[in-house]
């Protein structure tokens, strides 16, 4: 089908739903259903709509299909000695470029590199009203209009349903080896968040078993000096273990308990919170599996001016994402509106109330 | 409506006395902001001192239906604080206050009114600094920045604005103090602090901000290179960033600007050359040399003339000093200038140059290139006489047509600058009926009423239609359900 007569389709299709009133529960890759609130709707499978439509290396973009897998995406980048500085993750291989977007999660690198939005420099999308509309573009730089496209960042399909993305890539680093030091919590956080004032070149930190990795990235000779510096133990296999860890392949996310994702200030000392925990991002994001009482859990992170998503859980639980406060839920239902008059896409997807 | 010589009395329980002007003299310096082809005198200039006396002028423009325009130090280039004549001017630049540096968490708290450079002098002390830096750092306010997304040299690599923005505390339209963000990496919700970065002051507010400190930066270098042809440079501009290096910084200018800058402050270029290329290089050790060599090696592969490394860090200041300096340099060369702002994808470089060169042919009015060649964001500087009936209008039409010229190329028509009362009309070319419509939706979304900035950044269905010079036939009016006003 060709790109003209795919957009027809999906207006046809969204207007049809404005008139019957029906709601569509957008469906790509379906990497990432257990994130967020289920919803009962009828389908709108998108995952078809898929291709690289354009990659200059020396333009630092690559623009594609919402449908095109994550890995495709990144084998081409791959080749070229580029990346998408965000590191997503991938919970399955059918992981897509427009859930990606859609949830916008970062990855290890987020804390020294880019997140998701960051690097969004355009979209195309289909809003609730059954209308092609088309935001940012290629250029890093562009303030013409209001920036719609970081809108769509983390929306959960809510606003609009993306048909294509451009994205910012970077140069991949020369190498990257990883260290590890055996440390306690205090003693990590604090060491992670003194580095953060340097010009060491970290890319990744993570906190788990009081043992903290920390890797490096950056010419060989220069990973060996920060090595130095640093001190701890070069591990192997650095690239599975960080690519275990954003996909949750690791023994940590193999639980059959509630997953917390709980983003907070860095320099937060550990939280009162029973359960494992692992963190990242310098202590910026934390995994806790607890069977803990849900507002307890989410009072105690309010407390403390942070963010808890109930990430993963086996029961039945409304509004899982972290809450946003009254005068703000305002706005987002005037953008709901604005986007999707009769609340046809995904509604309920994010939040009950949107 | 009221008139102005009812302001003071109407505001009064908003502000003292002194901080309400209304006659002509003391309006007069607010006539325009940096776009200062257009002047008109705003009904009064209120400059509140308190977040709640901002709260207070809210309220009282809504219930009385007065519409509002923000400004900080106003310079801004594409009339984005142009004031309107049946509106106040909400001047916020007496919110200067740096209300805290958190070096542990690295970001500054700051109220709207704080100058760009003056947050990283106060976070110089712990070794840090904010990094988006366009050229009026020493004078444009973080709230100015924050409304029109401004860049800089530096964010090719460090990102806009919006990348640097940890939090905002704004006011709504109907007087309602939020603050969206936070000191964490994510944040839940729509991505409402990004929608307001860069939205030129039409949907809310803002009173504070927390922006993102990096460590400055122990080692770096200026490397700069001269070329005898543009299209030259552009070539080294695209093989430095493919081959892996993505410099701090990385500028051109044409041989107009070599030549204005080095009048201007004797930064040491070469008035011979086409153009130049400053590249700004930091990095952790031995990746710094590596990068020096590559673009060393890419410059001399593109037929540079000469590449010189500056010598010491008076030299590097010299180099930036030249760059910085090219707006007010190019004031030596004629009366009067516009400077445009567009962004095109660096491929389409040479091509966009040599068309920018038959328009001012064409014209008859000169044009000189600097721009932030990383990020393929031009800002070619029309020259004119607006004492020359005429010649304005010339520049303003030469200055549409390369905003267009770069829309065709994929690029758009503001790179950093906005929109403002400037581009308008080139809205209508960037974008299609649909999508004006759903911006004026995230208008009303926030400001039903159209009280703040009316008139800016989004052009109205019938200005689209005469700039596209519709054609009417025996008549009928294409689409004529369309409301037009």
């Amino acid at each position: 089908m060709s790109e003209s007569d795919y957009i027809q389709t999906l207006s046809a299709v969204i207007e049809e739903a404005n008139a019957t009133q029906e709601a569509l529960q957008i469906l790509g890759g379906n990497s990432k259903s257990f994130y967020g609130n289920k919803i009962s709707a009828n389908t709108l499978d998108v995952s078809k709509h898929i291709g690289i439509v354009d990659y200059e290396p020396s333009e630092l973009y690559i623009t594609a299909r919402n449908g095109t897998l994550l890995s495709e995406i990144e084998e081409i980048l791959e080749a070229n000695n580029q990346m998408l500085p965000f590191e997503p993750p991938h919970f399955s291989p059918s992981a897509t470029l427009g859930g990606t977007v859609a949830c916008a999660l970062s990855g290890p690198r987020r804390a020294y590199a880019s997140s998701m939005r960051d690097c969004v420099l355009g979209v195309n999308i289909v809003n609730g009203k059954g209308e092609y509309l088309e935001f940012g573009g290629q250029v890093m730089k562009n303030v013409a209009g209001y920036d719609a496209s970081r809108l769509m960042c983390g929306a959960f399909g809510t606003l609009g349903v993306l048909t294509q993305i451009s994205l910012r890539v970077s140069p991949k680093p020369h190498s990257e080896i990883t260290i590890a030091i055996e440390i306690n919590q205090r003693e990590a956080l604090e060491n992670m968040n003194a580095w953060t004032q340097t010009q060491l070149p970290i890319s990744a930190t993570y906190f788990n078993n009081e043992v903290l990795y920390i890797r490096i990235a950056g010419l060989e000779s220069t990973t060996k000096k920060a090595h130095q510096e640093i001190g701890g133990q070069i591990i192997e296999n650095s690239e599975k273990f960080w690519n275990d860890l954003k996909n949750h392949q690791t023994d940590f996310f193999r639980t059959e308990k509630p997953l917390w994702r709980i983003i907070i200030p860095n320099t937060t000392p550990g939280l009162p919170i029973n359960g494992e925990s692992c963190l990242e991002w310098n202590g910026g994001l934390r995994w806790i599996k607890s069977n803990e009482n849900t507002q307890q859990i989410i009072n105690l992170c309010k407390k403390m001016k942070a963010q808890a998503t109930l990430f993963k859980t086996n029961s039945k639980t409304k509004d899982c994402l972290a809450s946003i406060n009254p005068n703000i839920q305002k706005l987002h239902l005037n953008l709901k509106t604005a986007f999707d008059p009769k609340r046809i896409l995904n509604p309920g997807r994010m939040y009950s109330w949107c | 409506m009221p008139n102005r010589s009812e302001i003071p009395t109407l505001f009064s329980d908003c502000l003292p006395k002194n901080n309400i002007l209304t006659s002509t003299e003391t309006l007069r310096p607010y006539e325009c902001d940096g776009y200062t082809a257009y002047k008109s005198l705003p009904l009064a200039v209120l400059l509140p001192e308190t977040t709640q006396q901002v709260i207070d002028i809210i309220k009282t423009c809504q219930s009385e239906s007065i519409p509002i325009v923000t400004r900080g130090a106003g310079t801004g280039l594409s009339g984005g604080a142009h004031p309107i004549s049946n509106g106040i001017l909400l001047n916020l630049s007496k919110l200067n206050e740096i209300l805290e540096i958190n070096h542990e968490l690295q970001y500054a708290h700051v109220g709207p009114g704080v100058r760009n450079l003056a947050i990283s002098d106060a976070a110089s002390e712990f070794g840090l600094y904010y990094a988006p830096d366009p050229s009026s750092q020493i004078a444009c306010t973080i709230g100015g920045n924050i409304a029109e997304n401004s860049g800089g040299v530096h964010c090719l690599k460090y990102g806009l604005t919006v990348h640097n923005l940890l939090e905002i505390t704004f006011v709504t339209i109907d007087g309602e103090l939020i603050t969206i963000g936070s000191e964490c990496y994510e944040n839940p919700g729509y991505d409402i602090l990004a929608l307001l970065t860069g939205s030129e002051g039409m949907l809310a507010i803002m009173v504070e901000a927390k922006v993102k400190l990096l460590p400055k930066p122990t080692n770096k270098e200026v490397i700069l290179a001269a070329f005898n042809k543009v299209e030259d440079a552009g070539n080294a501009v695209a093989a430095i960033i493919a081959g892996g290096v993505i410099p701090a910084g990385l500028e051109m200018m044409d041989n107009a600007i070599i030549s204005a800058a080095e009048n201007f402050c004797h930064a040491g270029y070469p008035t011979d050359a086409a153009a130049i290329l400053l590249c700004e290089l930091d990095g952790y050790g031995d990746s710094l040399q590596w990068e020096i060599d590559q673009v060393t090696e890419q410059c001399n592969l593109a037929n540079a003339v000469s590449v010189h490394k500056a010598e010491d860090a008076d030299e590097q200041e010299l180099f930036w000093k030249g760059r910085k300096s090219a707006f007010p340099a190019i004031g030596q060369l004629t009366p009067d200038y516009l400077c445009m702002d567009g962004t095109i994808p660096r491929k389409h470089l040479a091509h966009v140059l040599s068309e920018i060169s038959n328009y001012s042919k064409e014209i008859g009015l000169a044009v000189a290139n600097v721009f932030h060649a990383g990020d393929g964001n031009l800002h070619p500087l029309i020259m004119y006489d607006a004492n020359n009936l005429g010649e304005l209008e010339k520049a303003e039409q030469i200055g549409g047509k390369i905003l267009e010229l770069c829309v065709s190329v994929g690029g758009t028509i503001t790179g950093e600058h906005g929109v403002g009362i400037e581009k308008l009309n080139q809205m209508c070319v960037q974008f299609k009926r649909e999508e004006l419509n759903q911006f004026e939706r995230i208008k009303e979304s926030f400001d039903p009423t159209h009280l703040l900035n009316p008139g800016k950044v989004i052009p109205t269905l019938q200005r689209c239609a005469e700039f596209g010079k519709m054609h009417v036939h025996h008549g009928e009016m294409p689409f004529k359900d369309l409301p037009r006003f």
